[in-house]
């Protein structure tokens, strides 16, 4: 079988999976976060946490929970990696220095997964499964439960009340992720990951580290976190054996973000509403996909940094799948892809990562930009622009737009000031424009809460460990309060009734419309730094 | 063009506005100015021809802003001006007899004005009738009646009364005056942002913190290439990018959208007002006067007694040659419309008075009147006629001829009925493409209404309506979301009125009316209301179609200026010259006359507003895209490379 051919039937067996997988699931978390019961367990849960899980949230007072219990992850975790060497299966690997621990807290916390740190080297299995891996859950779950809160905002109308978040935060990780993972943990065992508390195996008289990989592994890609138990992250055998789990571990990375435009148009009363989101964010990562499947088929050594078992098709499709959502496993090394090639990996997190993006962020990010786009549209038909029925005005196109701008704020602030750095020098691998995409990589995956390395730069200097720490912060939870403010001042609003003259907001135009919009500010934005580096890289 | 003497009139003040106090209202000039400043210290400190030239039509960049706005407000001040030439100094006789400047006037001062006086405040006529001439307001020279009671009430300051006496209650202050409210409105004096440019001013910061951010990390960036660049290279990079084409014309978009209405006699009290029209879900529309005719048509010449037919039309024509009013010119259409012969031109003509209640001419001997029928003395026949067709909803008009012994003789009756206005079918037809439902509201009968809502094509009637039902049927509208608009003239309308998000009163109508709505049209005309929707969504699409075009202008100057800012380094780049641009300077300096030259291109349309025609939302935006967004996008290509042509030959550039 050529490689085309293979390819395309793998990729044809991905896109198969997740339309079968689509309406079921998608129908389901509709269901999850609009059902009146709760759970045994999560009665016990809300007991001993003390929350009344009937009792609904303004948006600031969910703002708070968010910001609170994401602080409190983060302070935690810090604390587990600051005193590991008290843990059990610490495997004498001693304790995480204060730099490190700093940028790790932040990168779980804030569902980024980006890594400073070689994990069987430094991180015990006990810091792994108490600490990294439950955050692999709750920060999705918090992403998740952010995207509903502003879904409610749009169904809602004329209430203050957004939902609570404990409750989305308790289903979103009982119910669907929990479940998901479990039996995608087994199937990954099936399939030979590999599942043991030792710190490594004998193979051939060498020894070679190993861990408790498939439950990581399985929320890894499920929770778009992208942190792997093993430096080599989704190129390592015991992460990702074959074929088979490469393609399975990229339906579980796309599997809820695409099922979530699903949800959110079981929610809105109108299912064409999640289809033309999901078409949106279909077509940028088609596109995206061929751009880099052709650039790395056609580079000067093609196979350079690829997995030979995965091939050029089974690496561009994994590598389009973890910057379009905000994974950031990676099962080849982007530094070596072609300047092209990387470079379409690199604006796929430009693009804000809304293709289909993260669990939960991936939604918010994109409604955020329909905002945008509906806005300048709704002007150019003469009336006061509206979506999903809400008008958008002051503070909704404020709340929309403090949302946009954090990213490319954190982004250019930081990569601006590690361009300049004498230090930055020493800890790239390569000078001149490729080196520029280096930074540009560090920062972007830092910002857009990706955690993908692009490689070839060491980046556990102190500048590095708290600048990228404070991008992975700002980019997570500036954008969620914001989307917070924006659900609130939306649930608050009157419904406007859909008349001949409202914008429809389900066709090709429309589509459009958002695509072009999400491509348009990711250009506008980036070309000048992207013309220094992958552009004049893939000029040469 | 227009525009031309309107420009170099508007330079003096656009100079004016280069006060940066000034500048600080729209954030993304208020950048192009600080940008203008920090370039021309580079050309003072370190002068090139370059340098100079990139200062100088930054400052021009500025300039053509301040003038676009100059101009818009210019116009109004034109309009303003030629206002407070009608606002005579009056002197208010009050009617204890003391004699007051029209400026010391109170709230509820009475005032007497006689024939030939001018109405020293806005007011209410409280005593007597008379006819006034509002040429001076309303531009329509044909003097209208005023009496106290009923809906015909009101007076304006300014006005002059020809005929009569009337006494008049002064109902606002001095300074607050209708007129001085309509000075203030076209002067832009109290011009505040109104929402939906607030929420655009947002976008546009939002867009100019991107850009900022993309061109100062810019720098580093270059450091780091080995190729770093000058401040006055990256302020043009900068101010290029920024949306300033429509940063340029914001205010003066609104300013002539204001414009616009006051132009078709329409007074907002606020620029909400105008933006709340283009947002209309449902038009309630008066059926008489404005669906239709009113009762001023006439449809039927109905002879009494002895009387011919020839005779009847014959006498009615006679009787209404010199009439100029709807009803009589359409007495004269129904008579045949032969026009007066030059024996029929030495009659005298008996105006209508608001005492006889009749017109009608004295040729010869002759003596012909015709008027309402409470004015003559009716046989029961004539009576019998009358009385059904008051019933069935029309207007009678009795003829009658006094022979020369004085002898007077009823000839027979006019019909004037309800004719649906020509033209109302298609308007209604273009609303619902608008997406605005139309709903007709009548005193008839519901099956009266029916008939003439089926042939008007409104979407709905509301029959028998009471004023409380029309401000019931308001309040369920907005329960569901729509915004409502109508327009009333009466004391009983003000509530509704007010309660509409957007309520047109008539110049005719009382001042309740007129303080409860939020627009005032001169002309009187509730066909307006159409317009005023119109011109509303104009101002939106306007400012939303600029600044589509102005983000999609900053592809090409990528095209322009990046290849010329880091060819040197990565010769690669030189590539994306796609515009072949003669030398890195030439490609700077054209992009940044390209970005000062298409603001002032733009002016008439800002001014004039982009074409409207109704149609759905989706064939609105797809044409809008096209233009404004491909338009946008291909313009500047061209635009640039023909401005380096020239500019390639300065020396120093080229």
């Amino acid at each position: 079988m050529s490689p085309l051919v293979a390819g395309l039937l793998q990729t044809g067996i991905l896109l198969t999976a997740l339309a079968v997988v689509y309406r079921p699931l998608g129908d389901y978390m509709a269901r999850v976060f609009t059902a009146k019961g709760h759970l045994k367990a999560e009665r016990a849960i809300y007991r001993f946490a003390r929350i009344n899980p009937d009792a609904e949230q303004k948006w600031s007072t969910y703002a708070y929970g968010v910001l609170g219990f994401s602080f409190v992850g983060i302070v935690f975790l810090y604390v587990v990696q600051r005193v590991q060497s008290l843990l059990p299966f610490g495997f004498d690997r001693g304790d995480i220095g204060p730099g490190m621990a700093f940028n790790t807290a932040i990168s779980f916390v804030a569902n980024t997964n980006w890594q400073s740190y070689v994990p069987e080297a430094v991180m015990g299995h006990a810091v792994q499964m108490i600490g990294l891996t439950v955050q692999n859950f709750v920060s999705a779950a918090v992403g998740l439960a952010v995207a509903i809160a502003l879904v409610r905002g749009f169904v809602r109308h004329q209430t203050d009340r957004l939902g609570n978040f404990w409750v989305d935060l308790v289903r979103g990780t009982l119910r669907i992720l929990l479940p998901i993972a479990f039996i995608g943990a087994i199937v990954l065992i099936a399939f030979g990951v590999t599942m043991s508390l030792k710190s490594g195996v004998d193979v051939d008289g060498q020894v070679v580290a190993n861990a408790p990989v498939a439950s990581q592994e399985v929320i890894k890609e499920l929770g778009t976190n992208g942190g792997g138990v093993l430096n080599a992250n989704s190129a390592h055998p015991f992460e990702n054996p074959g074929e088979w789990t490469n393609l399975i571990e990229i339906f579980l990375i796309l599997v809820i973000p695409v099922a979530l435009t699903r949800t959110f148009g079981r929610l809105a009363g109108d299912r064409k509403q999640g289809y033309v989101l999901l078409s949106v964010m279909g077509v940028i990562w088609t596109a995206m996909l061929a751009v880099i499947w052709a650039a790395e088929a056609n580079g000067i050594r093609p196979l350079e940094g690829k997995e030979l078992r995965f091939g050029i098709p089974g690496s561009a499709l994994f590598a389009n799948a973890t910057t379009g959502t905000s994974t950031g496993a990676v099962n080849s090394l982007h530094d070596s892809y072609t300047g092209l090639g990387g470079g379409a990996a690199l604006l796929n997190m430009l693009f804000g990562e809304m293709t289909p993006g993260g669990v939960g962020t991936g939604l918010y990010s994109i409604l955020v930009m329909a905002i945008i786009a509906m806005f300048l549209a709704g002007l150019m038909v003469g009336r006061t622009p509206e979506y999903l029925g809400k008008k958008l005005g002051r503070k909704e196109v404020t709340a929309a737009a403090v949302s946009i701008l954090a990213m490319p704020t954190v982004l250019l602030i930081g990569a601006g000031i590690a361009a300049v750095l004498p230090s930055t020098q020493g800890a790239l691998n390569n000078p001149g424009e490729h080196g520029l995409s280096e930074i540009l990589y560090a920062y972007a995956s830092a910002s857009n809460n990706n955690g993908s390395a692009f490689g070839g730069i060491t980046v556990t200097n102190d500048w590095f460990q708290s600048s990228l720490g404070l991008c992975m912060l700002f980019g997570r939870f500036v954008p969620i309060v914001a989307v917070l403010a924006l659900a609130g001042s939306l649930a608050a609003q009157k419904k406007v009734p859909v008349t001949a003259g409202t914008l429809p907001t389900t066709g090709p135009l429309f589509a459009t419309l958002l695509t072009g919009s999400i491509v348009l500010v990711a250009a506008l934005t980036f070309v000048p730094a992207l013309a220094l580096g992958p552009i004049a890289e893939a000029l040469l | 063009m227009t525009t031309k003497p309107g420009l170099a009139a508007a330079l003096p003040e656009a100079l004016k506005k280069l006060d940066p106090r000034h500048q600080l209202r729209s954030p993304v000039m208020f950048v192009v100015w600080a940008g203008s400043l920090l370039v021309t210290v580079f050309a003072v400190t370190d002068p090139s021809v370059f340098t100079i030239a990139v200062a100088a039509w930054l400052w021009f960049t500025v300039l053509f802003a301040n003038l676009a706005e100059a101009v818009a407000e210019g116009r109004g001040k034109a309009q303003a001006d030629s206002l407070r030439r009608t606002k005579k100094d009056a002197v208010a006789r009050l009617v204890d007899g003391d004699v007051v400047a029209g400026t010391e006037l109170k709230i509820g001062d009475l005032v007497v004005v006689e024939a030939g006086e001018v109405v020293p405040g806005d007011g209410d006529v409280v005593e007597g009738i008379a006819t006034v001439d509002e040429s001076a307001i309303t531009g329509e020279s044909a003097p209208v009646i005023r009496e106290s009671g009923g809906d015909r009430c009101a007076v304006t300051g300014g006005t002059t009364v020809l005929s009569d006496r009337i006494v008049v209650r002064i109902t606002t202050k001095p300074g607050e005056s209708f007129v001085d409210r309509m000075i203030a409105l076209v002067e832009g004096a109290e011009r505040q942002k109104t929402p939906n440019e607030i929420a655009l001013t947002i976008l546009l910061s939002t867009l100019t913190i991107i850009f900022l951010l993309a061109v100062v990390a810019l720098q580093p960036f270059a450091i780091y290439s080995g190729g770093e660049q000058s401040v006055v290279v990256l302020t043009a990079l900068l101010v290029c990018l920024i949306p300033t084409t429509i940063g340029a014309l914001l205010s003066a978009i609104g300013i002539a959208g204001m414009d616009r209405l006051v132009q078709r006699n329409v007074l907002a009290t606020s620029g909400k007002a105008v933006e709340a029209a283009g947002d209309i879900d449902t038009l309630l529309l008066d059926k008489t006067g404005t669906i239709t005719w009113g009762n001023r048509r006439a449809t039927e010449f109905i002879p009494v007694g002895p009387t011919s037919d020839e005779t009847l039309v014959a006498a009615a024509r006679l009787a209404s040659l010199a009439d100029d009013t709807p009803e009589g010119r359409s007495i004269l259409e129904l008579a045949g419309g032969e026009p007066a012969s030059e024996h029929e031109k030495t009659g005298e003509f008996v105006p209508f008075t608001a005492q006889t209640r009749m017109s009608g001419i004295d040729l010869g001997e002759r003596s012909i009147r015709k008027g309402a029928a409470s004015a003559f003395e009716l046989t029961d026949t004539a009576r019998e006629i009358v009385d059904e067709i008051s019933a069935q909803g029309g207007t009678p008009l009795v003829v009658a001829e006094n022979d020369h012994s004085g002898n007077g003789k009823v000839l027979g009756i006019i019909r004037l009925s309800d004719v649906v206005k020509p033209g109302m079918r298609e308007r209604f037809a273009e609303l619902r493409a608008m997406g605005i439902r139309t709903v007709m509201v009548t005193g008839d009968n519901p099956l009266t209404a029916k008939a003439i809502a089926e042939e008007a094509g409104v979407d709905d009637f509301l029959a028998e309506a009471k004023p409380e039902d029309k401000m019931a049927l308001i309040r369920k509208e907005q329960e569901g979301g729509r915004l409502v608009a109508m327009t009333g003239d009466g004391t009983n309308d003000a509530p509704a009125l007010a309660q509409a998000d957007v309520g047109v009163a008539m110049n005719t109508g009382t001042s309740a009316a007129k303080e409860a709505g939020n627009m005032v049209d001169l002309d009187s005309d509730p066909t307006k209301l159409i317009e005023i929707v119109e011109i509303g969504k104009q101002l939106l699409i306007t400012r939303g179609a600029l600044t589509t075009f102005s983000v999609a202008n900053d592809l090409a100057k990528y095209f322009a200026i990046l290849p010329a800012m880091f060819a040197a380094i990565y010769p690669a780049l030189d590539r994306l010259n796609i515009m072949h641009l003669a030398t890195p300077q030439s490609a700077i300096l054209s992009a940044v006359i390209f970005n000062a030259l298409v603001i002032v291109a733009l002016i008439p349309l800002a001014l004039k507003g982009v074409r409207y025609r109704p149609s759905s939302a989706s064939a609105l935006l797809r044409r809008n895209l096209l233009i404004y967004g491909l338009g946008g996008v291909v313009t500047p290509f061209a635009g640039i490379w023909l401005i380096d042509l020239l500019v390639r030959l300065i020396p120093g550039i080229g």
